[in-house]
């Protein structure tokens, strides 16, 4: 490099760190920042007013209802046994995952029990739309922090996992498959094996995962440290499955006080990470669709055999009382709160949906963080717009 | 058929002895104690789940008492129910078509009983211990008014957001009282039951279909379960 080219870029060089001086000192003034509701960043139409100073986030708001399609309300004017059809878009990724708890009310109001097979078959299934869940969210992490390949791979073996959904369902995304007292009907014949084969699939898809992301610098230094939720705030703003697990809180419905699935008669394990952390939410997903294959591949091992369904009235009256039933859903808690009459619609259902609760702690917790931090805490809550809106 | 027992022991046997519920029994007469005339109604279902229905005055009390001496730390949900019967009557649950007049039914209450037409739901839950209970509260129609929870469960607050805005029932201190789902302008509050559900009035349910008897068969309403 001759002199003069080295003066001038030295010149250059004390130019620019003039400007970032002055820069310093000229007071910034606050700036609006949309985010979404059509957002490339966003999943469905979450819309977030950020109020920033300089690339620091003072208020955070999110605005939502864009998706609202009332379900509540609607439940209101649908038989028991149509209700599941509703609830499985409420979150679209893990639907199956939805029917159950409602299900299990209802069949807690009618003192009915699905026999063991249908629910050895609906613990399966409802492990499979975890995996068909969270996988996806494996891949998507990546892409908001700008790596691109690992979706790829995600929705590469998610498929693996939908067809198997789909073969005993004939649904991918909406089964309709849950039954109040049992199931609509048993596996197809090869079933069984060809799901052995699937859940390699997943787990090499967690070993590529691992190296590819988990062990990143750049993903590393993104999500360490970034978005810690305390376990206390995360408790009372009602953070549930992995996003509090995430926060050192050993507590999963599936282990602690679960009805109606079989989670307690296979050998699994519940994961914790102490901090809190982006990183730490994506650490304990990825740990739990490998402890989602492991249940699977357990109860494929160990179906009991007989019927699928119990016997319960054709037309379904389910008598009057209340009950809560909560299942731990591919997102967090999800908990039904049916109040019936004896009729042949539910007189009220409350729906407690996870992501509810875990979105609504974003305007504390983006409060104080930078704008990039922004989309890789809201990407590692992990939320579906649909189990917001309901 | 062999007789295994005595028949003085199968009649013992047959007599169902309620099951105890030494938990939910305990935390019930603890809350006794603490809010003394506060708590109007209690009701257990053994094993399975616990309600309490407390008075309007002690709503934030209960919320604090719960959170500090019983490590209720698990903020779960808060709704509302409004327990007027449907005034659209049969046509809004899929079984008619057209819609005909209705003689109003007699309001009833659920679990723990009630006094007023709306009823505030919510739900608490201990994290270590795994005991959770389902909370309600008496609004009376004049004044649809109560204290926000949102001091003492941060969580709280969209709930209450949520709740405000279908229900129409107002929060005092809340720190953020605008709407949540719907639009600023949205008039009318739809979670209530004589808030129209308006494509049903005008389109009834096809579904209908699924719940009606074959033809030449006879109802099964009356099966009993195995």
């Amino acid at each position: 490099m001759s002199d003069t080219a080295d003066t001038k870029q030295m010149a250059y060089i004390a130019a620019q760190a003039a400007d970032a001086r002055v820069n310093l000192e000229i007071e910034t003034e606050g700036m609006t920042l949309n985010i979404g509701p059509q957002h490339p960043a966003t999943h469905g139409t979450l819309r977030i007013v950020v109020r920033l100073d300089g690339e620091q986030v003072i208020s955070a708001d999110p605005l939502m209802g864009y998706m609202h399609r009332g379900y509540e309300k609607l439940t209101e004017v649908r038989t028991y046994p149509q209700v599941t059809t509703l609830v499985n878009r409420i979150d679209w990724l893990g639907s199956f995952a939805n029917e159950v708890p409602f299900i299990l009310a209802a069949e807690q109001l009618m003192e009915v029990e699905a026999p063991p097979r249908a629910q050895w078959i609906r613990t399966a299934l409802f492990e499979m739309s975890r995996i068909a869940n969270v996988v996806l969210f494996l891949g998507d992490m990546g892409v908001q922090l700008g790596a691109v390949t690992p979706v790829f791979f995600a929705f590469r073996d998610r498929e693996f996992i939908l067809n198997q959904i789909e073969a005993v369902t004939g649904g991918r995304f909406h089964p309709n498959f849950d039954r109040i007292g049992g199931l609509k009907d048993d596996l197809p014949k090869g079933w069984i094996d060809e799901t052995r084969g699937v859940l390699k699939r997943i787990r090499n898809f967690c070993d590529e995962i691992e190296t590819l992301v988990v062990g990143n610098e750049i993903f590393q230094s993104r999500t360490r440290n970034i978005g810690v939720i305390p376990a206390d705030i995360g408790l009372s703003y009602g953070l549930s499955g992995a996003n509090i697990r995430s926060s050192g809180v050993d507590w999963d419905i599936r282990r602690d006080g679960g009805v109606g699935l079989v989670h307690n008669e296979l050998d699994w394990k519940v994961w914790t990470h102490p901090d809190g952390d982006s990183f730490a939410r994506f650490w304990v997903r990825l740990q739990e669709v490998r402890e989602s294959c492991t249940m699977i591949e357990q109860i494929l091992d160990g179906i009991p055999s007989g019927p699928v369904m119990a016997k319960v009235p054709r037309i379904i009256k389910v008598p009057a009382g209340e009950a809560y039933v909560e299942t731990e859903n591919p997102l967090g808690v999800m908990g039904y709160y049916v109040i019936s009459k004896g009729d042949l619609t539910p007189f009220r259902v409350k729906i407690r949906s996870a992501s509810f609760n875990n979105v609504s702690i974003t305007p504390w917790l983006l409060k104080g963080v930078y704008v990039p931090d922004v989309i890789s805490i809201l990407a590692s809550l992990y939320f579906i717009l649909g189990d917001i809106d309901r | 058929m062999i007789q295994l027992s005595s028949p003085e022991e199968t009649t013992e046997e047959e007599i169902e002895i309620p099951k105890r519920d030494d938990i939910r029994e305990d935390l019930i007469s603890k809350l006794k104690d603490d809010l003394g005339e506060s708590l109007v109604a209690t009701e257990i279902i053994a094993e399975v789940d616990v309600w309490a229905r407390v008075t309007k005055e002690a709503w934030l009390e209960t919320a604090q008492v719960l959170l500090t001496r019983y490590n209720m730390k698990y903020f779960n949900f808060l709704s509302a129910i409004d327990w007027l019967p449907s005034p659209f009557g049969r046509d809004m649950d899929a079984q008619v078509d057209q819609p005909e007049p209705v003689t109003p039914e007699e309001m009833t209450w659920g679990t723990t009983g009630g006094e007023t037409r709306f009823q505030l739901l919510a739900r608490v839950h201990d994290p270590e211990n795994h005991l959770g209970i389902s909370l309600k509260v008496d609004l009376e129609d004049t004044d649809l008014s109560i204290e926000s929870w949102s001091s003492i469960y941060p969580g709280a607050d969209w709930h209450e957001r949520e709740v405000s805005e279908m229900f129409g029932i107002t929060f005092l201190n809340h720190p953020n009282p605008v709407k949540l789902y719907l639009p600023g302008d949205f008039e009318g509050y739809p979670m209530r039951k004589d808030f129209a559900l308006l494509a049903r009035r005008i389109k009834p349910w096809p579904g209908i279909v699924d719940v009606e008897d074959m033809p030449g068969e006879e109802s099964e309403e009356d099966e009993v379960d195995a």
